[in-house]
């Protein structure tokens, strides 16, 4: 992955910058020895890595303002991190930036559940937001797969999402306003505790910005209370095709499930050996997941199953109690960690419209024969987010390019389909040069000409989201 | 001028010798006051694709929302965020579009329970004012590639670019829908029983207090809307009476309630956005010392004062108001001398005034898109 060079002008200076860093910070705040800045070296996209120049953790957001004021004096890039859970490489450093981690940034500041949010610290972990309020019996609803770990700074930067989205939206459908941190220093307020903000729709575009526009140091979160239950139901069927035409057909009926999962064979057989969820021996299985009272779960799944018999499915199995919806989603919570068992493998995140399913698993069978490479299908069928694992041998030369170069036609096969190359992870350095199969030049320059607006001297996550070529002149002209 | 095709809308910006009035129907006059050449998109005209299953609809900003309801409806399905039709209120006349919907964001009652028409947008196209032709997001659910240009779009009122089309997210309809009613409540008992509603695992889609009356909603198959309607009742009995609405007459009284009938006849309505429990006391004194009317929805997160008395004064003092309550005020309805000389919408920060102004510059360097509406 080609990153810019560094700036010999910042590497040349690192001593006095990590002096004037801990001129404003507390002690132990500014990590700078070699052995200690490599914990920052990448985040969760580790085939990449570059140490930092050093790495800062400040614990209020006048110590973050105080930490970007400095670099923007300074010219230095700064690269924001929640918990480092990017798949993308959106937190992966370049030599000559500070890492601003706001792992100490994690208090609950208020809830209020009168009028039903809750405001963040933002290097809180999204599940904990859940702690802080669940013996109220109230939730925050995004809920990435990483949300025991992953911070709710990266959540805003990736606008995350999670199983459940297709009926309580993602990251920027519950977030109600943020305290953030300017590249300059400056401290704003966007949004704030009632439901939609006045003016530009600043917040929205903040959301999903991959850490480039400001560092999010506090968030106003929408926390909804808790359905009276849930229960999943398992239909297995031996056609993909079929199985995607059921998911359309619940949805034309007027159900709307809180989460309709897909996984094929490959998945199947593979979670099967490694968890022993008892999944049916077929080629596409689909765990459709409903909420509400006992009897509104009774009436929605009998709607469901009746919609799924048309189908002619190989089993449908639905959760008796609590013990059997558990191993429902046993199978399908297991399947990254069960391919991980049989190879290494890279996990793919784009998104399509649901009636292209056939046609694509199709295509991504027939580029798995041409490249030899293995993929899984694991899929949050609801809302179209496909997640192929393309499993490769990483000792052996060559593989891992082989398996990117497949990636990357995958991607392409979906934008050409009408959806988009990141539907939850986020473009990082990852999918940066596919940007240009999704967009033309003219839509790329105007999101480059926002981040013109918000950071002119282009300090902030550097090297991200645009194709370098795209970016490099903003880039060399803020040098 | 109306334009028929995108193409042509490209043409007639990159041309325009001047400020430009973008309008879609023509029906939500709202904003300062704006001069120009009219440019209208009721020309760009057409569903361009429906998919049930994918619960999406794309189409272009000048197609007829009646349109669009009507395809939708066919296949049972509906947009979900409720938009509000401004012609009730504002006396207006015209066809609204669904590009006018998408600029100004307008979401109704249950933007409570299913977001505002921003939550519902997947993608657009529009026409940026140097007269360039761009797309940003998509038709699908999730999208996270790249900045989400959609967001910022819905509700600039035209004031960065000119949509041309627009992809939306629909959602199913409901089998059936019932309204609770709250008689002989105090404002402050009303935003605590509608919060209480709301805070509830019985999925409320409509809280709103309106001519002394608390109306509480919840919509889907017939016997899960008797069994939460059930249930609410209980939660709600200390609240004294409560009688029950069905289906289609249910359906009317949320209309009205969407579209602010009550205040069709006043001059003058100012649309405040607060967090429901500062309402009552926001409400109550400017209700004793100011006598202006009021109508509360999402559960008293938005309250529209009729304003019948100095009608400026009233509406400057509702921004104060809602500025120290950290939300905002907007003049919905006014003659066209009194949003001249008001600020319609909030003023705001520095620091967010300056970026808006900044996008502005970047997203129309001539400053020649509906300049001045948005103050």
């Amino acid at each position: 992955m080609e990153m810019p060079t560094p700036n010999q002008n910042v590497l040349s200076r690192k001593s006095q910058i990590v002096e004037r860093l801990q001129s404003v910070l507390p002690i132990g705040a500014v990590i700078h020895t070699e052995s200690e800045v490599r914990a920052y070296e990448c985040d969760a996209l580790t085939a990449y890595k570059c140490p930092p120049l050093c790495a800062v953790l400040p614990a209020s957001t006048e110590e973050v303002a105080a930490v970007l004021k400095l670099c923007h004096e300074m010219g230095v890039p700064v690269v924001p991190r929640g918990s480092g859970t990017s798949l993308a490489g959106g937190a992966l450093p370049t030599a000559d930036c500070v890492i601003l981690g706001v792992a100490r940034l994690n208090g609950v500041l208020e809830t209020n559940y009168e009028d039903r949010y809750i405001r963040v610290q933002s290097g809180r972990t999204n599940l904990s937001v859940t702690g802080a309020v669940e013996e109220m019996d109230f939730f925050y609803a995004p809920d990435p797969s990483s949300q025991l770990a992953c911070a709710i700074a990266g959540n805003v930067a990736m606008n995350s999402g999670g199983a459940h989205c297709l009926k309580y939206g993602v990251t920027t459908n519950n977030l109600m306003g943020v305290k953030m941190v300017l590249m300059d220093g400056t401290i704003t307020e966007i949004g704030g505790e009632n439901l939609d903000a006045a003016g530009l729709d600043l917040l929205g575009l903040i959301c999903g910005s991959e850490g480039q526009l400001g560092v999010v140091t506090e968030a106003t979160l929408r926390i909804l209370r808790k359905p009276e239950g849930a229960r999943p139901v398992l239909m297995a069927f031996n056609d993909n095709e079929v199985a995607g035409a059921c998911v359309a057909d619940i949805i034309k009926a007027g159900v709307l499930p809180v989460a309709i999962e897909f996984m094929d064979r490959l998945c199947i057989e593979t979670t099967e050996n490694y968890a022993k969820a008892g999944y049916p021996d077929c080629n596409a299985l689909l765990i459709v997941e409903v909420e509400g009272a006992p009897e509104e779960i009774d009436e929605q799944l009998a709607l469901i199953k009746d919609i799924a018999r048309k189908h002619d499915p190989v089993e449908l199995r639905e959760a008796q109690d609590e013990e059997e919806a558990a191993r429902i989603w046993l199978g399908r919570k297991s399947a990254f960690g069960a391919i991980g068992q049989i190879s290494d493998y890279m996990c793919l995140d784009g998104t399509i419209p649901v009636s292209s399913l056939p046609m694509v698993l199709r295509r991504i069978g027939e580029l798995s024969d041409e490249f030899g490479l293995k993929v899984g299908n694991v899929f949050h069928a609801g809302d179209g987010n496909m997640h192929p694992l393309i499993c490769y041998d990483a000792n052996k030369p060559g593989d891992l390019e082989l398996c990117e170069a497949m990636g990357a036609e995958i991607l392409k096969l979906c934008v050409d389909a009408g959806g988009c190359l990141t539907g939850e992870h986020g473009v990082g350095i990852e999918k940066r040069d596919l940007m240009t199969h999704q967009y033309a030049q003219q839509d790329l320059d105007i999101q480059m000409a926002v981040k013109d607006v918000f950071d002119p001297e282009w300090l902030l996550n550097p090297a991200k989201v645009f194709p370098l070529d795209s970016s490099a002149s903003r880039r060399m002209a803020a040098e | 001028m109306i334009v028929k095709t995108e193409q042509e809308l490209a043409e007639s910006v990159k041309a325009a010798p001047g400020p430009l009035h973008i309008r879609g129907g023509g029906t939500r006059d709202i904003g300062n006051p704006v001069d120009g050449n009219v440019l209208s998109t009721a020309g760009l005209n057409g569903v361009t694709l429906y998919e049930p299953g994918a619960l999406t609809i794309v189409a272009q900003a000048g197609t007829p929302v009646a349109d669009i309801e009507t395809a939708l409806d066919a296949e049972n399905q509906r947009l979900a965020f409720e938009p509000m039709d401004h012609r009730r209120l504002l006396g207006s006349s015209g066809t609204p579009t669904i590009g006018g919907i998408v600029a100004t964001n307008a979401s109704g009652p249950r933007r409570i329970s299913v977001g505002a028409c921003r939550d519902h947008l997947l993608g657009v196209r529009f026409v940026d004012g140097s007269g360039t032709i761009i797309k940003n997001g998509g038709r699908v659910m999730k999208n996270v590639t790249g900045y989400d240009l959609v967001k910022l779009m819905a509700g600039s009122y035209g004031t960065l670019g000119v949509l041309s089309e627009v992809s939306l997210k629909v959602l199913p309809k409901p089998e059936t829908e019932t309204t609770l009613v709250l008689h002989d409540l105090t404002l402050r008992d009303s935003v605590t029983a509608m919060s209480a509603a709301l805070g509830s695992p019985f999925e409320v889609t409509g809280a709103a207090f309106v001519n002394g009356l608390a109306h509480i909603r919840i919509e889907g198959f017939e016997a899960s809307v008797a069994y939460r309607a059930g249930k609410l009742r209980d939660l709600l009995a200390k609240f004294g009476e409560i009688t029950q609405t069905e289906d289609a007459a249910s359906a009317a009284m949320w209309r009205d309630i969407r579209d602010v009938k009550c205040f069709a006849d006043h001059g003058a309505v100012t649309r405040v956005s607060i967090k429901p429990s500062a309402a009552p006391e926001f409400a109550e004194s400017l209700g004793q010392t100011r006598g202006a009317d009021l109508a509360m929805d999402w559960g008293g997160g938005l309250m529209w004062f009729a304003v019948t008395e100095t009608e400026e004064a009233t509406h400057k003092a509702l921004q104060d108001m809602s500025a120290g309550k950290g939300g905002h005020a907007t003049l919905i309805k006014g003659s066209a001398s009194m949003r001249a000389d008001a600020p319609v919408f909030q003023p705001e920060n520095p620091t967010v005034t300056a970026l808006s102004q900044g996008l502005r510059a970047k997203f129309d360097p001539r400053g020649i898109l509906n300049a001045g509406l948005m103050g």
